[in-house]
């Protein structure tokens, strides 16, 4: 008998896929949403199911709880055949879905009597359970509130503690982190880590998010429901050893960018601050020499490599595509009107009340022309409350707000024809072709005749949407529904372009080439205003503003803001970093320069 | 069904209750809706013609022709207007004034003392057939009225060698009403049962909350007994209270028994909310639900029930489809039980009928409901 292995068995893994598959049907059209994944969870570990949108996460995630019929293949979880006997599956299983399925009204105590109900936890242990669960959430003192009225964060943490009631051999946690601000997230990897290393319990956790990567035990990375990668974070890292490296030169940084994305052996190159990370196809030693023509005084300093180059690498090698064109002119509208340089965007004490909440909290910034600038928060943080008054579709209830020299309050409609929205969800007609969308919008903008031909004509071209242009929107690849989302939103020629959220969720590759445009638009002019909750995105902006609740807690560079935040033990803090730093002291406002 | 089944059936039950509780619409539909409803028909729908403008056209008063008009004005069911000219009553009517014209032509005093044939002219408005056709009856009840008056003050018999003589009964007053608030009780519990039951299973799917609960040791025998059984008691709740408002407020007679009206009742929500959860298991939000509930539980209930229209003059074919429709049988064992008293005869296959149909949709909810997502 082994040693180690009471039982006698070899150590079963607590998951275990062999070749799954799953398509759904769609009308007449099969999609394929799990192409044969096989793979291990190991017991007592973290193991991250790590991909874009529509990657196959949470279809994997409900095969596993028995939610979904499975196609073809075998999932086994703690040795229980899940097709065969789904009962007894889920009653060794926690399961959170992405909406952390809680009752908005009831209370935190309310719901924890449910699933205690519906788990059957003997109501003698209840009380110690609870205790327990309470103090490890911070939630002791919400027991009363309904659960509709927590923050995102608590949200997330009641439904975990939900889950927890009786606590499962094998929790399934299906994008937990997603828009939930970065303290929250950092004490929900606190509470995963205690429930692994202290209970034993074994954590299947889903997310879009690759710098998660590096806190699990081991990663599935999947990409269009196959299989890109399986192991160790440390695996995928060791790869790519000695070929990551931060360029600086003379040059402006998103030339520098845009010149090195197309240098020969460059797989990868990303504006971080003010330098350019740079992932090189092999190996070399840190010789800059010849790299980029325009920069005779490019330096390169190796880094240690980050899980997402591994996948860049990874969908690289995939993609059998020709590299994007050379991007010296690309995306220029070819027309661009004539502003003085100068604040395109000022606000002043804007505040949104909606009753006795306040949305936006006395906000005040200013824009210049050809800046990117960011509204850095978690979900309800007010940055879609300060879009929708920046885009004049909502009155603020005080201050003042100047877009294009328009005054939003007596002249809205002029200001929003300098305006371009994309929206956070596809907000196109899904039934109508690529061509009939682009039609539809450019006359929207009242566009006729020649003109919206030519603009039509470029923007074929110029996102490469002419052999899609007969495709129905709906059935477009995410990346692709993207770029005819930003062309549509750039059918006039705006001065001024607002993206919400623009790119959660899209695989690595379609956000560089998704950036790749806006840098080109910010070259010729235009003014990018840009939300997000991707603390990595914040590093494209020239500079930003950190929002919470409401209020704006520190505005500036992005270097400047992370400046702010370096500490002694952490002298080199990421963009999480500071963002932590400066919500855990919302006293003192940081307004770096 | 073990302890364990039992605690969690508790426990969705006290979910479902104090959803309910905390939720101003599902006590709306099942409360204010029902009330709001009863008043509109108790008070303002009716399909007897009361006070129907009428125009009199007299062209040559004289004291046979008063007498004749007399009649009308002193008939519940005419308000009459007088005009000189037929031309004005015409332009009357057509400006929807009038809905029907009586008109005594100059020479029907001189006509009717001669003892001749003394024409009246008629004219209805046959834009709504209904009420035209109540006002062609009841003028010439206001006429039968008044020769048999003149032929007794004159000496002789009845001018009229025949009579008839009308007798209502089970609704002795022959009021709409009387028969419109039973069939009306029916709809209030199709809304409560079917509609709201589907809404709110659809909107556990649409929160995600559906999801959670599938995955834990529940099993979907106690999750559609959480659904059934506070709905259940919410819609005879919603029922008790019409039956109240009907009795109390509108004084409609009782004739049956209470435990006749309950458990005929409880049969009709059980189809009900049998239809509730069967639409729930494909709709899978709230806005498909609430359609899909509107149109194959509600309309054919308020159409096809034989609540508005009569079933027997409707084609065949469509009497065919009305055998599927519960609030059908449920509007026969209502008018039966308000109007005439426990008629057994009409009560049994009905009640029969109801449970066949509770039976089907409840097996039929149940057969299709999945403990997955696909």
């Amino acid at each position: 008998m082994p040693a180690g292995s009471p039982t006698g068995h070899a150590p079963q893994p607590a998951l275990s896929l062999a070749d799954v598959r799953h398509t759904f049907r769609a009308g007449k059209r099969v999609l394929t949403a799990l192409d044969g994944i096989t793979a291990e969870a190991a017991r007592g570990a973290v193991t991250g199911l790590i991909g874009p949108d529509g990657a196959g996460k949470t279809t994997l995630m409900r095969l596993i709880a028995g939610l979904l019929r499975i196609d073809a293949g075998r999932i086994e979880v703690l040795g229980i055949d899940v097709a065969r006997n789904p009962l007894a599956v889920q009653a060794r299983l926690g399961y959170m879905p992405q909406r952390f399925g809680l009752y908005e009204d009831l209370s935190v105590a309310e719901n924890l009597d449910l699933y205690a109900d519906l788990q059957g936890v003997p109501r003698g242990e209840r009380t110690t359970r609870y205790a327990e669960l309470l103090r490890m959430t911070g939630l002791a003192s919400f027991t009363a509130r309904m659960a509709g009225r927590l923050s995102g964060g608590m949200k997330q943490k009641l439904g975990l503690a939900c889950t927890l009631v009786h606590p499962p051999d094998l929790l399934l946690l299906d994008e937990p982190t997603v828009g939930v601000d970065p303290v929250s997230r950092r004490e929900l990897w606190q509470i995963i880590d205690h429930l692994t290393r202290e209970a034993h319990m074994t954590v299947v956790f889903s997310t879009a998010y690759l710098d998660e990567a590096e806190r699990c035990d081991s990663v599935l990375l999947i990409h269009e429901g196959r299989l890109l990668g399986h192991g160790k974070p440390g695996q995928f890292t060791a790869e790519m050893a000695g070929r990551s490296f931060f360029a600086t030169a003379s040059l402006g940084r998103r030339r520098l960018q845009a010149r090195l994305a197309q240098a020969p052996g460059v797989i990868d190159a990303v504006i971080q601050g003010s330098r350019v990370r740079v992932v090189r196809a092999e190996a070399t030693p840190p010789v800059a020499a010849g790299l980029v023509a325009e920069a005779p005084d490019l330096v390169l300093i190796p880094t240690p490599p980050r899980f997402e180059d591994s996948f860049v690498a990874r969908l690289r090698a995939l993609d059998t595509t020709p590299a994007p064109p050379p991007s010296a002119t690309v995306a220029l509208p070819p027309t661009t009107p004539q502003m003085p340089s100068g604040d395109v965007i000022a606000i002043a004490h804007l505040t949104r009340r909606f009753g006795t909440f306040v949305a936006v909290d006395d906000v005040s910034f200013t824009v210049a022309r050809g800046e990117i600038f960011g509204l850095l928060g978690a979900n309800g943080a007010g940055k879609s409350t300060t879009f929708r008054m920046l885009c004049g579709l909502l009155p603020p209830s005080a201050g003042t707000l100047r877009v294009a020299g328009f005054d939003l309050r007596t002249a809205a409609a002029p200001a929003r024809g300098r305006i371009g929205y994309m929206a956070q969800k596809f907000s196109l007609y899904g039934d109508l072709s690529v061509a009939q969308n682009l039609r539809f919008f450019s006359s929207a903008y009242r566009l006729r005749g020649a003109r919206q031909r030519a603009r039509i004509a470029w923007a074929e071209t110029e996102f490469e949407l002419g052999a899609r242009r007969d495709a129905t929107a709906r059935d477009l690849p995410l990346g692709f529904k993207q770029r005819l989302a930003l062309a549509c939103a750039l059918m006039h020629e705006p001065e001024i372009l607002f993206l919400d959220e623009p790119t959660s969720g899209v695989d690595p590759l379609a956000r560089r080439e998704f950036w790749r445009r806006i840098n080109a638009l910010a070259e010729a002019g235009v003014t990018v205003l840009v939300t997000t909750h991707f603390m990595e995105e914040a590093e494209y902006c020239d500079r930003l503003v950190i929002m919470a609740q409401g209020k704006v807690l520190a505005a500036g560079e992005p270097e400047a803001i992370k400046r702010a935040a370096r500490t002694e033990a952490r002298p080199d803090p990421t963009m999480e970093d500071a963002f932590i730093a400066v919500i855990g002291s919302p006293r003192q406002p940081a307004h770096a320069a | 069904m073990n302890s364990g089944a039992l605690r969690r059936l508790y426990g969705l039950l006290r979910k479902e209750s104090l959803q309910i509780w905390r939720d101003p619409s599902a006590l709306a539909i099942a409360f204010v809706l029902p009330a709001v409803l009863l008043l509109i028909f108790g008070y303002g729908v009716t399909l007897d013609a009361r006070n129907v403008p009428i125009a009199l056209v007299v062209q040559k008063p004289s004291a046979i022709s008063s007498s004749f008009t007399s009649q009308f004005s002193h008939s519940p069911f005419f308000r009459p207007q007088r005009f000189l000219t037929i031309q004005g009553a015409e332009r009357a009517m057509a400006a929807h004034a009038v809905q029907g014209i009586v008109w005594l032509p100059s020479d029907f005093a001189r006509r009717a003392e001669a003892g001749g044939n003394a024409p009246i002219g008629v004219i209805v408005s046959g834009v709504d057939a209904n009420t035209a056709r109540i006002i062609e009856g009841y003028v010439q009840q206001v006429w039968a009225t008044w020769l048999t008056a003149r032929a007794k003050a004159a000496g002789g018999g009845s001018a009229l060698p025949f009579s008839v003589q009308p007798q209502v009964r089970f609704n002795p007053a022959v009021d709409s009403r009387d028969y419109l608030v039973p069939g009306l009780i029916a709809m209030i519990m199709t809304l409560t049962g079917a509609l709201l039951t589907a809404l709110v299973i659809a909107r556990e799917w649409e929160r995600g909350t559906m999801e959670a609960l599938m995955v834990t040791r529940v099993a979907i025998n106690e999750i559609l007994l959480a659904k059934l059984i506070p709905y259940f008691v919410l819609g005879m709740g919603g029922m008790a209270g019409s039956v109240a408002i009907a009795v109390f407020l509108f004084g409609e007679p009782l004739q049956g028994s209470i435990w006749v009206l309950t458990a005929t009742s409880a049969l009709f929500m059980l189809a009900a909310l049998g239809m509730g959860l069967l639409i729930s298991g494909f709709a899978r939000n709230q806005f498909v639900a609430g359609q899909i509930a509107i149109i194959t539980t509600f309309l054919p209930a308020f159409i096809l029930s034989g609540f508005v229209f009569d079933i027997n003059s409707m084609p065949r074919v469509v009497q065919i489809v009305t055998h599927v429709v519960a609030a059908r049988y449920f509007v026969v064992i209502l008018q039966s039980v308000f109007l005439a008293g426990d008629v057994w005869s009409v009560i049994l296959p009905n009640a029969l009928a109801l449970l066949v149909m509770a039976a089907i949709f409840l097996g039929l909810a149940r057969g299709t409901a999945r403990k997955r997502l696909d």
